[in-house]
């Protein structure tokens, strides 16, 4: 029987492999071992960093709540020697040092002409459904895609966790890590020696001929979801997620356009400027020709994410909306 | 004004690169404010004379493979650290065979091969860096320090107050170096920063602190000595506070420094030049003679007109480079 991890584990477990393997990976942010400076027990971190500082010890640090210094100071141990993977937790607090991101990180190796490197990890939990409102459910990921010199990873199972994790620590570029709170405690097959899921290249979770539905983070779930009730009408849907948004796999979208001749795009973040709208801007610009009706995104309003569950709820796709897209696009196949 | 015995204790060789260093940036920045008023110097240089002591003095306590971060102010601590002046003057003038390629300007040349981690167009930019580079020689064994030049402006923003809490709470090698220059562009330091001044911000924080006087070479050298010394033998962070104002204005090409009084400038280069008082000391000690000075004038006065020479006569970078060094790989 396949080993089963749950997508936080299976982030630990990528953490630990690669600190054992690598020396110069070290791992801080805020309660990453947890307790440090209190009279009770050290190692109160729940996240994928609980437990790494005994096997660690002093390469995991906890970090004072100060985001500018020590994600600044990921670049700087990065530019000179270590491999840092860094904790935000929430992506939201990127607000509060979106310079070190953006003007740091982004841009060092460009503007020293080649002559460093930041081989750096930021990871952020990000994603609505967790009822925190809207300070700590943004999904961010467009304004990292947007920014040149980063790349974006953001994960939808276990297994790609696991094997993206790995890469991105590797990786000699920094890596945005983005990790679905809705999707820590989700199980799959998970191998146990360690492996790396090269960074760019997205996976078809689904073959199908009729409609190509490409969908990021947790939206894969709804996008298979959606594709199974697809299925019982006797349509058939392609699910792509890109699992990596920077760099982006455009080829295999577009292969996947070219035999379907429609695209549906699922992100529950916002669509002004966001991924999805890119994404069908690209197939739009480089595919026209393959397309039978035009492509439809089907995302989050543009609205912060509100509270009330009822509310939220109700601002992410589900399965129900992106079938009523599917089938919406599909019905003018033959008219065009 | 430093003792005969301070100035001799020094040694010759030392004396020597220390004028040598604060005469070629000085050179350096009189002779780009005269290009820049040219137009041939595209962009935004800042220019750091009247500091020089600052960064001679600071980069005289560290070793080849010591840190330092910097400003957009940041000229002065790449001699220093020992970047070459030729490839700087190049980069000032985004050419080929710049620093960086052309690719980083005047506000971000750096050497990671000689520990200059790179200018920086963000105030305070180099105060979190240099903690990470601090962490990173904790981490990896080494005794290396890491030193974060930042002005009077950058020593209010966040990430400074930041990095300062964080150097304390991790016990990091770093020493953060405020070059009070008495303007955060047009604004004064006695209106934008209140308290005492920065050092008992840091004091505040668990840190040993001091202000010394930016213009005499000796004073920051000492402080620098000091603050190193302990950073390396794992005593943590520090803080020093150099006072000394910069004899041009904010940004070559908005040069009316109206909010200055009118004769300033002239009494700062007449009173308060640090290459003046360098000179007193070590000929008041007979450490180095006349005729030992003038020749390193002649030599960098040499070195600068070779530069700019170079620098104006070298290609652009070619139009490929546009597109790389974004990543290792993509």
């Amino acid at each position: 029987m396949e080993r089963t991890l749950s997508y936080l584990d299976a982030i630990a477990e990528a953490l630990e492999q690669e600190m054992r393997r690598d020396p110069s990976v070290i791992v801080f942010g805020e309660d990453n071992i947890g307790g440090m400076g209190c009279e009770g027990k050290l190692g109160n971190a729940w996240g994928p960093t609980k437990g790494l500082h005994e096997k660690f010890p002093g390469r995991v640090l906890d970090a004072p709540i100060t985001e500018s210094a020590f994600v600044g100071a990921a670049v700087g141990a990065a530019a000179t020697g270590l491999r840092p993977v860094v904790d935000l937790l929430f992506v939201d607090f990127v607000g509060v040092c979106f310079d070190q991101v953006l003007n740091q990180a982004a841009k060092l190796r460009y503007m020293v002409g080649g002559r460093a490197k930041v081989p750096a990890v930021l990871r952020a939990m990000w994603g609505t459904g967790m009822r925190r409102g809207a300070q700590h459910s943004q999904s961010l990921f467009s304004l990292f895609a947007h920014v040149p010199g980063l790349k974006v990873v953001a994960p939808s199972s276990a297994a790609d966790a696991k094997g993206l994790m790995i890469s991105a620590i590797r990786d000699d570029d920094p890596v945005m890590f983005m990790e679905h709170k809705l999707l820590y405690f989700s199980r799959g097959a998970v191998p146990e020696d360690p492996y790396a899921i090269p960074l760019g290249v997205a996976r078809t979770e689904r073959e199908g001929g009729d409609c190509t539905i490409v969908a990021i983070g947790r939206m894969v779930h709804e996008a298979v979801a959606a594709a199974n009730i697809l299925a019982e009408d006797g349509i058939e849907c392609a699910v792509i997620d890109p699992r990596t948004l920077s760099p982006f796999d455009a080829e295999t979208v577009y292969e996947s356009v070219e035999r379907t001749g429609h695209l549906v795009v699922v992100d529950e973040s916002p669509r002004q400027c966001g991924m999805a709208s890119d994404i069908a801007a690209l197939v739009a610009e480089n595919r026209f020709r393959a397309l039978r009706n035009h492509p439809t995104t089907v995302t989050g309003p543009h609205a912060p994410v509100p509270f009330s569950p009822t509310l939220e709820d109700a601002y992410p796709p589900n399965a129900d909306r992106i079938v009523a897209a599917v089938r919406s696009t599909v019905a003018a196949k033959d008219r065009v | 004004m430093a003792t005969t015995s301070a100035v001799t204790q020094l040694g010759r060789d030392r004396l020597l690169d220390a004028y040598r260093t604060m005469r070629t940036i000085r050179q350096f920045e009189e002779r780009v404010h005269t290009e820049f008023a040219t137009g041939e110097i595209p962009g935004a240089v800042h220019l750091y004379a009247g500091q020089e002591a600052v960064a001679a003095g600071v980069c005289a306590a560290l070793n080849e493979t010591d840190y330092i971060a910097s400003t957009h102010r940041g000229h002065g601590h790449a001699i220093a650290k020992g970047c070459d002046v030729t490839a700087m003057m190049l980069e000032i003038y985004g050419k080929a065979g710049g620093l960086c390629g052309g690719k980083g300007g005047s506000m971000h040349i750096a050497d990671f091969d000689l520990g200059m981690l790179g200018a920086n167009g963000v105030a305070a930019g180099g105060a979190p860096l240099v903690c990470g580079a601090a962490l990173s020689a904790k981490m990896r064994g080494t005794d290396q320090v890491a030193v974060a030049f930042v002005g009077d402006g950058g020593a209010n923003q966040g990430a400074f107050a930041e990095s300062l809490n964080l150097a304390a709470v991790w016990e990091l090698p770093c020493v953060f170096v405020v070059e009070d220059n008495g303007y955060a562009q047009a604004t004064g330091t006695s209106y934008h920063l209140r308290g005492l001044n920065v050092a008992s911000r840091a004091r505040a924080y668990g840190m040993p602190a001091e202000v010394v006087d930016g213009y005499d070479f000796f004073d920051v050298l000492d402080a620098a000595n000091e603050a190193v010394i302990a950073a390396r033998q794992g005593g943590g962070p520090a803080l020093i506070e150099c006072k000394a104002m910069r004899f041009f204005g904010h940004m070559e090409g908005m040069d009316g420094q109206a909010y200055r009084a009118a004769d300033e400038v002239d009494r700062l280069r007449a009173d308060h030049d640090c290459l003046d008082n360098f000179a007193r000391d070590v000929l008041g000690a007979g450490a180095l003679t006349a005729d030992e000075i003038a020749e390193i004038d002649g030599s960098v006065a040499a070195l600068v007109d070779e530069a700019v020479r170079v620098a104006k006569a070298a290609p652009a970078p070619e139009l490929s480079e546009l597109l790389t060094d974004v990543y290792v790989s993509y």
